[in-house]
C-alpha cells in the first residue's frame, strides 16, 4: 500500500466524566486539570470534564445518558430551560469541541470510559478506516504491557453516531475494565493513563513529520447485542450470564455454549448459528438498555503507512 | 466443655435489597418466591419470610433513596415520631420492625439473614454487632466447614444492641451475609451460588438444631472491627487525591504492617501505612464508603473516623472466641 498523507491533528480534545462514575477519567481529567496539562507544540490539548453535575453525585447521568445525545437529530433539537440537563450539555459540548461534521470540529477527541466488563483497553470508533485511530491503536498495542488493547468497530453512519467520539473529526472512547462503577482502582487508572500518554506521544511524533508503517489491526465489528432472560410479565431477569461465559470478552462463543445460568440453576446456551466474540459482557450500566451483552465479527483489516501533509 | 441448652428457633426471615443496588440478595430473595409459589408453604423446614427491604431502591437500582436503610435500625431511629418530611428509609425501617421485632422483645423473629454485596474483595463474610451470640457464631462455624469456594470468615463489630443500627439487629439472632467482590448494579452467577448456599446452609444448621442435634464446641476465629481509615483528600474540594495502592487491591484480610503501601496517588507517590499496631484490612476500596453518611460520626459506640465523605479500609484484628457445644432446650 502507498503511504497516506494526512492532515496533522493540531486541536485534541480528553473528555472524562461522561459518564459520572466511571472514574479513572474523572481523576485524570482532575489531575490534568490541576497541573494544568494543555500540551506543548506541536498539539494543543483541551481537558474536559463532560458531565459535571453527574460527576458530582457519582451517578452515571443525571436525567438522560449523555453519551447517547450526540446524533445530528439530538444536536439540533430545540432546547429550553426544561429540557433534559444532559441534552443542553451535549449542545454545549458539541459547541465547544464541534461542530459535528464541520472544519471548526477538533482534530481528534478522546473520550474516556469505564466498564465493569473483563475487556482490558478499547478503542471504540464508529470506522474501521480512519487510518488515524487504527495506526493509534497499533501504537498502544506495541507498546502497553499493562492490558491487552482492541479495536472495537460500530458501523453506524455519522449522522446517526450518538456519542462524544464522534464530534471530533477523528475520535474514539478509551473504553478500560473491569472497574465497578464508583470506584477507582489504581491499576486501571494507570493503564488509561499510559494509554492517554502513548496516544498523545504517537500524535505528537505524527505532526512532527514521522512515517508511520502499514501493517494489520483485528478490528471486531459489533453484530448484535443479546439481552438477559426476562420474566415476560415483571420483565425482570431471570437469570445471570453463565460462569463460563463471565470475564470472557473476546473469547469465542460458538453455537451451543454456555450462556446464562438461571438462578434456578438452568444452563441456556447461545442459539445463534455463527460463532461471534462477546464483549461487554455483564455490563452494570446496560441491564437498564436490555444488553447482557454484545457480539462481534473479528477481521483483519490493512492500514497503509502514514505521515502528516506538513512534510519537513 | 459445658454444653448449653437454648430455644429452638421458629421464625426466620430472609431479607434482600437493603442496599437496592446489592443485587444477589435481590435474586436470592426472588429465586426464593419463586420456589415457595411452586412447592407451596413445606418448601423450607421452618417458616421463613422473605422480603426486599427498601422495594424502591431495588426498583431504581440504587443503595437507598433518601438515607442508608441499613443504619435507621438504632433505638433512636426506630422510635422517632414519623412526619411527611421524615426519610423513605426509616419509614420502611419502622415498618421492618413492626413486622419482624419489635427489636428487643419476646416478639421478634429468631433469626434475619440481611443479604449485601460488597466491591471488596472479602469472599464470604458473616458480620454481626456483638460475640455473645452463641447461635450465630455456631452457624458461622457450620458455613465455615461447608463452605469449600470461598474463603469464609467471620466480621464482630461489637457494640451494644441499642445502639446496633444494621437491620439484624432487630432478631434475636441475626447476621449479615456479604459476598464479594461484585460490582454494585451487576449480578455475576459465582457470587449469587456463593451466597444462595449460605442461606440454604443456614436454614439446613437451624432445621438440624430444632430437631435436637448438638453441635460441638469449640473456637471460632472472628475479626473484630477497630477503625476506618479515609482517603488523602484534596484540602479544599474534598476530592480524592490518591487511590487503594495496587498491592493493597483486593488484599482483604491479609495483614497490614507499618511501612506496607496504603494508597498510591495519582501523581504517583506512595502513602504507607504509619501506625504501630500490625492489622487486618476489610472493605478495602467498597464503593458505597467513598461518600458515608456523616450519621454514623456521632454515634458513641463506633469507631469510625469518617468525615463528610467516609472510610475505605477499616482494620481489624483477629482474634478467638470460645464456643460451647449448643443443642435445644
Amino acid at each position: 500500500m502507498e503511504a497516506v498523507a494526512l492532515p496533522e491533528l493540531s486541536r485534541v480534545a480528553v473528555c472524562g466524566g461522561t459518564h459520572g462514575n466511571e472514574l479513572s477519567g474523572v481523576y485524570l481529567v482532575r489531575e490534568r486539570l490541576k497541573r494544568r496539562e494543555d500540551g506543548t507544540e506541536p498539539v494543543s490539548v483541551v481537558t474536559v470534564m463532560s458531565n459535571p453535575r453527574a460527576t458530582q453525585l457519582c451517578v452515571r447521568y443525571i436525567e438522560t445518558d449523555l453519551n447517547r445525545c450526540f446524533t445530528r437529530a439530538a444536536l439540533s433539537a430545540p432546547i429550553s430551560e426544561t429540557s433534559p440537563y444532559e441534552m443542553i450539555r451535549s449542545q454545549e459540548l458539541n459547541a465547544l469541541l464541534g461542530p459535528k461534521g464541520s472544519a471548526q470540529a477538533v482534530d481528534l477527541l478522546c473520550d474516556l470510559h469505564n466498564t465493569t466488563a473483563n475487556m482490558g483497553l478499547c478503542l471504540i470508533s464508529y470506522s474501521d478506516r480512519d487510518w488515524i485511530c487504527l495506526h493509534i491503536c497499533k501504537h498502544l498495542q506495541r507498546e502497553m504491557a499493562s492490558a491487552p488493547v482492541r479495536y472495537v468497530h460500530f458501523d453506524i453512519p455519522l449522522n446517526e453516531a450518538y456519542s462524544l467520539d464522534s464530534v471530533g473529526k477523528h475520535g474514539f472512547a478509551m473504553e478500560i475494565g473491569p472497574q465497578p462503577h464508583g470506584v477507582v482502582r489504581s491499576a486501571i487508572f494507570s493503564a488509561m493513563q499510559e494509554g492517554v500518554q502513548l496516544m498523545l506521544d504517537w500524535i505528537c511524533q505524527f505532526n512532527s513529520g514521522t512515517l508511520f508503517e502499514g501493517g494489520s489491526v483485528d478490528v471486531y465489528t459489533m453484530v448484535k447485542n443479546v439481552d438477559y432472560p426476562r420474566d415476560p410479565e415483571t420483565h425482570t431477569i431471570t437469570a445471570a450470564v453463565h460462569p463460563h461465559l463471565q470475564d470472557r470478552d473476546f473469547c469465542l462463543l460458538h453455537p451451543g455454549d454456555p450462556m446464562f445460568l438461571s438462578f434456578s440453576g438452568e444452563t441456556l446456551r447461545y442459539k445463534g448459528k455463527e460463532a461471534l466474540y462477546p464483549f461487554f459482557i455483564n455490563e452494570g450500566a446496560y441491564y437498564e438498555k436490555g444488553v447482557a451483552l454484545s457480539l462481534a465479527r473479528k477481521r483483519r483489516v490493512e492500514i497503509p503507512s502514514v505521515r502528516s501533509e506538513t512534510l519537513r | 466443655m459445658a454444653l448449653a441448652f437454648l430455644p429452638a428457633l421458629a421464625r426466620m426471615a430472609v431479607c434482600g435489597g437493603t442496599h437496592g443496588n446489592e443485587l444477589s440478595g435481590v435474586y436470592v430473595v426472588q429465586e426464593m418466591e419463586r420456589q415457595r409459589k411452586e412447592k407451596g408453604a413445606d418448601t423450607w423446614p421452618i417458616p421463613i419470610t422473605t422480603l426486599l427491604s427498601n422495594p424502591q431502591a431495588v426498583k431504581e437500582c440504587r443503595r437507598y433513596i433518601d438515607t442508608d436503610m441499613n443504619r435507621c435500625f438504632n433505638r433512636a431511629t426506630l422510635s422517632s415520631p414519623i412526619a411527611d418530611s421524615s426519610a423513605y428509609e426509616v419509614r420502611c425501617a419502622q415498618e421492618l420492625n413492626n413486622l419482624l421485632g419489635p427489636k428487643g422483645s419476646t416478639d421478634a423473629t429468631d433469626m434475619i439473614c440481611d443479604l449485601h454485596n460488597t466491591t471488596s474483595n472479602m469472599g464470604l463474610t458473616l458480620i454481626h454487632y456483638t460475640s455473645n451470640d452463641w447461635v450465630t457464631l455456631h452457624i458461622c462455624k457450620y458455613l465455615q466447614t461447608k463452605i469449600t469456594k470461598v474463603p469464609v470468615r467471620v466480621l464482630v463489630l461489637d457494640f451494644p444492641i441499642s445502639d446496633a443500627y444494621n437491620l439484624e439487629s432487630v432478631s434475636k439472632h441475626g447476621f449479615t451475609i456479604e459476598v464479594g467482590p461484585q460490582p454494585h448494579g451487576v449480578v455475576r452467577a459465582d457470587i449469587y451460588i456463593v451466597m444462595k448456599e449460605a442461606v440454604d446452609l443456614t436454614i439446613d444448621w437451624i432445621h438440624k438444631f430444632n430437631s435436637g442435634m448438638v453441635f460441638e464446641g469449640g473456637d471460632v476465629e472472628a475479626f473484630k472491627f477497630i477503625k476506618s481509615v479515609d482517603y488523602p483528600r484534596d484540602p479544599e474540594t474534598r476530592s480524592l487525591t490518591a487511590a487503594i495502592h495496587p498491592q493493597l487491591q483486593d488484599k482483604d484480610f491479609c495483614l497490614l504492617k507499618r511501612g506496607d503501601p496504603l494508597f498510591f496517588t495519582f501523581s504517583g507517590e506512595t502513602v504507607k501505612y504509619e501506625e504501630d499496631e500490625t492489622l487486618h484490612p476489610f472493605f478495602i476500596n467498597e464503593a458505597a464508603y467513598y461518600e458515608k453518611a456523616s450519621c454514623v460520626k456521632d454515634d458513641p459506640g463506633l469507631v469510625i473516623e469518617a468525615g463528610k465523605e467516609g472510610r475505605d479500609a477499616a482494620p481489624a484484628v483477629l482474634w478467638p472466641l470460645r464456643l460451647d457445644r449448643a443443642c435445644t432446650n
